[in-house]
């Protein structure tokens, strides 16, 4: 078939952010499959709750103060999320560096605060359906905040190698995007597991 | 963002015709040798492997189904043992459902929606790649088991209380939920990657109301997958460790429910229906606007339709549980769901029809494949309106009633449109037309040999005979309709052995097909036949819903791609505007050493649970390896 060339697309640029570039769309998908295992993991929790006549069951609801601290830090790790996200955006690399460093402690601290959570959830795996469903959901969030601060390290890394090239920034932005999710989605799921037990 | 300007690139504007094609081969062309074909991140080389292996699973599957309509051909036969009844009508459901149907649509998608959006590659290229190997990997895991006697024998639903550790002490549905979780997830990284190549990828100016009937299907069936697939990961995941380290979801002495399953499996099962019926919706609309000599009747409608469909796949699994004692306001709200459900696909049907009426039609194979598909699919789509009533369904439950119904369903919903599009997309990919004598004798004993198979089911079902039973006496009058079961089930088999025997033959002594055999108007026609590593030399620029057919002279292209690393075009989601022209990911053997590793993670996990703990450092260092830039033109652009 003959060609015409009708358009020259030789001037656009090689990476974008957000919604115009491909990995970002990639990360939402995920998110969004992601975010269905979490409310499929929530309706097989209150589908539980609501067979059972007594909930929890055999078990105190889990200590509070766990819990609530990661609010808090997830909340406020919004804060310093954002400032890598508009320093990524400027492609200011030292500032990327640090938040990235930043991001680095409050999600290794977060980590630490899930061991306690764990332990004061006052009800084992193989105690009742309860205690199953309880660490399935607090395994499947902690397995998000794992493999986020997975990336993040590595993304640190990579920043303070040759490789930081600018549309390695871009990686960031979507990095950014993935921590909002999933400390989005731990709001829920805090609420379900310390709170639904006390009701 | 200024490094777009960069004055010494190579650009495809500046070369031409032959110059062009061999500089885009030599930077897009997959590396030669064994090392290379692991490596391979090339979609068409990727899916045409998928499209095998998924082939070779319908074979396997296909034998198992001999197997079973040997024991059954008459009274008390020993041929199989109950044990191995059991296995073979559970890993002939698992391999059809898991290994074959869901995959090889996926696969066709793989291959063709980039070449029919006009992009070079697949959107994450190398999640492609680690999706086959996942899939592949998953498939020997459950046959190798089942060789080595460890085949799953609880179902390909493997419901609890029979799955349960208490009931099935063996390791046996520990493979089956394992499976289930390989093959989930390369089919959900394909949902991914498929809708961001969709909505990124399309070519300049094929805005969403230009996008082909089939990449619509496929798009609308990615996000089936991406809403169901995560609820049977849940169920497996929770069911493996029901049975490895002491949970008690399904437990009831502790609080579990065994009705829990039930909702999780058939809240992805009943999707799962539509995806693999949806994407056979859109093999139809590619042939018979093909082979009808005109567009589909009602654009908008079957695009509507599909969306609908999926929404509403969503709402009926309580269908599938009518005999578990439900309220009976949910009865009737699944009832009325389930009926609901006709009308999107009654309208398709319309569509179609009036498709064939106002067009020309050419009645070659892959249009015989797409007739048969809506004289099985309807009277298919009739028994289950049937059996979406509650009276109807109680009574019908579990008999060869309900065995008629969904392989009427599957078989004409998706394996009459797919081995229509074998015939049909064949040319592309090999290079060669496939025999159209070996076509026809191919469709009449299919079509013959499965209404002989499954018509004589209904009845079966109707007079009492129940499923997944090993034999049964003679004094229950069943022998007869059994018989010619069985004897439709072997005609319908050779049908296949022929397409086997077409294709073998067609590949070397086929008729030259040329880029466009069959004057169809989308863009993977445009290319060559099979087409070459870059897809396209340019990227097509779509100014008509039809583009070959709006002109089959010329085709308006853009330039300014690199020629010298691997780029492709971005565009906007709704009006295909371009936006950044994005490196795309260069061969490599990472995804292939992250399946590895993801795999003895798997399967170490049946055998121990401390496998999480020492099977995630290699997935680790295996995914950090993948993602690692190299220093390559494509990662430092």
């Amino acid at each position: 078939m003959r060609q015409t060339i009708v358009r020259n697309v030789a001037e656009l640029p090689t990476y974008g952010y957000g919604p115009r570039s491909g990995p970002w769309w990639g990360a939402l998908g995920f998110i969004a499959l992601e975010g269905m295992g979490f409310a499929i993991a929530i309706g097989a929790y209150l589908y539980l709750y609501a067979v059972n006549p007594n909930w929890p069951i055999g078990a105190s609801p889990p200590d509070l103060w766990p819990g609530t601290a990661e609010v808090a830090v997830y909340l406020l790790s919004i804060i310093p999320n954002e400032m890598t996200n508009r320093a990524a955006h400027r492609q200011d690399l030292a500032k990327v560096r640090a938040g990235l460093i930043v991001m680095v402690m409050i999600g290794t601290a977060l980590l630490v605060l899930r061991g306690f959570e764990f332990a004061h959830l006052n009800t084992r795996w193989d105690n009742s359906a309860y205690g199953s469903i309880v660490w399935l959901i607090l395994g499947l969030h902690t397995t998000h905040l794992a493999t986020d601060l997975g990336d993040t390290v590595v993304l640190a890394v990579l920043m303070f190698t040759r490789h930081a090239k600018p549309r390695r920034f871009s990686d960031v932005s979507d990095n950014v995007f993935y921590w909002n999710f999933v400390v989005l989605a731990w709001l829920p799921l805090y609420v379900l597991l310390d709170w639904v037990p006390r009701l | 963002m200024s490094m777009a300007a960069e004055p010494r690139e190579l650009r495809d504007d500046v070369l031409n015709g032959l110059q062009l094609s061999t500089q885009l081969e030599r930077v897009w062309r997959t590396p030669s040798g064994f090392l290379g074909a692991l490596m391979s991140v090339d979609h068409k080389v990727v899916g045409r492997r998928y499209i095998v292996t998924a082939f070779v699973f319908l074979l396997l599957g296909g034998i198992l189904a001999v197997l079973m309509r040997i024991q059954l051909a008459g009274p008390e036969k020993t041929f199989l043992s109950a044990d191995k009844y059991n296995q073979v009508f559970t890993m002939h459901g698992s391999t059809m459902m898991f290994l074959f149907a869901v995959p090889v649509m996926e696969a066709f998608a793989v291959y063709l929606v980039p070449l029919m959006v006009g992009t070079r590659n697949i959107a994450f290229p190398r999640l492609n790649a680690f999706s086959y190997w996942m899939f592949l990997f998953g498939g020997c895991f459950l046959w190798i088991s089942f060789a080595l006697n460890v085949g799953p024998d609880v179902g390909w639903f493997a419901y609890v209380p029979l799955s349960s550790l208490q009931y099935t002490p063996t390791k046996r549905p520990d493979v089956w939920a394992q499976m289930i979780t390989f093959t989930e997830v390369a089919a959900l990284a394909v949902s991914v990657e498929i809708i961001v190549t969709v909505f990124k990828q399309r070519a300049p100016g094929m805005t969403l109301d230009r996008i082909p009937l089939f990449v619509w299907a496929m798009l609308v069936t990615s996000f089936l997958v991406m809403f169901a697939m995560p609820s049977i990961m849940v169920a497996s995941t929770s069911l493996i460790l029901d049975r490895l380290v002491n949970t008690r979801f399904y437990d009831s002495s502790s609080g579990g429910h065994p009705l829990l399953w039930q909702h999780l499996f058939w809240f992805f099962g009943h999707p799962e229906v539509y995806i693999i019926f949806i994407p056979g919706t859109g093999m139809v609309s590619a042939i018979l606007a093909t082979f009808a000599r005109r567009p589909v009747v009602g654009y908008p409608v079957v695009i509507l339709s599909l969306i609908a469909t999926g929404f509403l796949s969503f709402g009926l699994w309580v269908h599938h549980m009518f005999v578990t004692g439900l309220p009976q306001l949910g009865a009737g709200l699944f009832t009325a769901s389930s009926m609901l459900i006709a009308v999107p696909s009654g309208l398709q049907i319309f569509c179609w029809l009036a498709t064939l009426w106002d067009g020309r039609p050419v009645y070659r194979t892959p249009l015989l494949f797409v007739i048969g598909f809506v004289v099985i699919f309807v009277l298919g789509g009739l028994s289950g309106v049937m059996v979406a009533s509650v009276p109807i369904d109680t009574q019908v439950h579990d008999t060869y009633f309900v065995v008629a119904h969904f392989h009427y369903v599957l078989i004409g919903g998706a394996v009459f449109p797919l081995i229509g599009a074998v015939y049909y997309w064949f040319p592309k990919i090999a290079g060669r037309m496939l025999s159209e004598r070996l076509g026809r004798w191919n469709f009449w004993l299919a079509f013959i040999g499965f209404n002989v198979a499954f018509f004589p089911m209904h009845i079966l079902g109707l007079i009492g005979m129940p499923r997944r039973v090993y034999t049964y006496t003679a004094d229950m009058d069943w022998a007869h309709l059994n018989l010619l079961s069985s004897g439709g089930a072997l005609i319908f088999a050779l049908s296949f052995a022929l397409l086997l025997v077409n294709v073998i033959y067609s590949l070397r002594k086929g008729e030259l097909a040329g880029d466009n055999p069959w004057n169809a108007s989308t863009l993977e026609w445009a290319t060559a036949s099979p087409p070459p590593p870059q897809n396209f030399d340019r990227i097509p620029v779509v100014k008509h819903r039809d583009p070959l057919w709006a002109d089959n002279e010329s085709l308006p292209v853009v330039a300014g791609l690199s020629a010298e690393r691997r780029e492709v075009l971005l565009t906007s989601l709704a009006e295909a505007e371009p936006q950044i022209r994005e490196a795309s990911p260069e061969p490599s053997i990472w995804p292939l050493l992250t399946a590895i590793a993801t795999t003895v993670f798997f399967i170490g996990s049946i055998f121990t649970p401390w496998a999480v703990l020492w099977g995630t450092p290699p997935m680790a260092v295996a995914l950090i390896g993948w993602f690692w830039p190299t220093g390559s033109k494509e990662d430092e652009e």
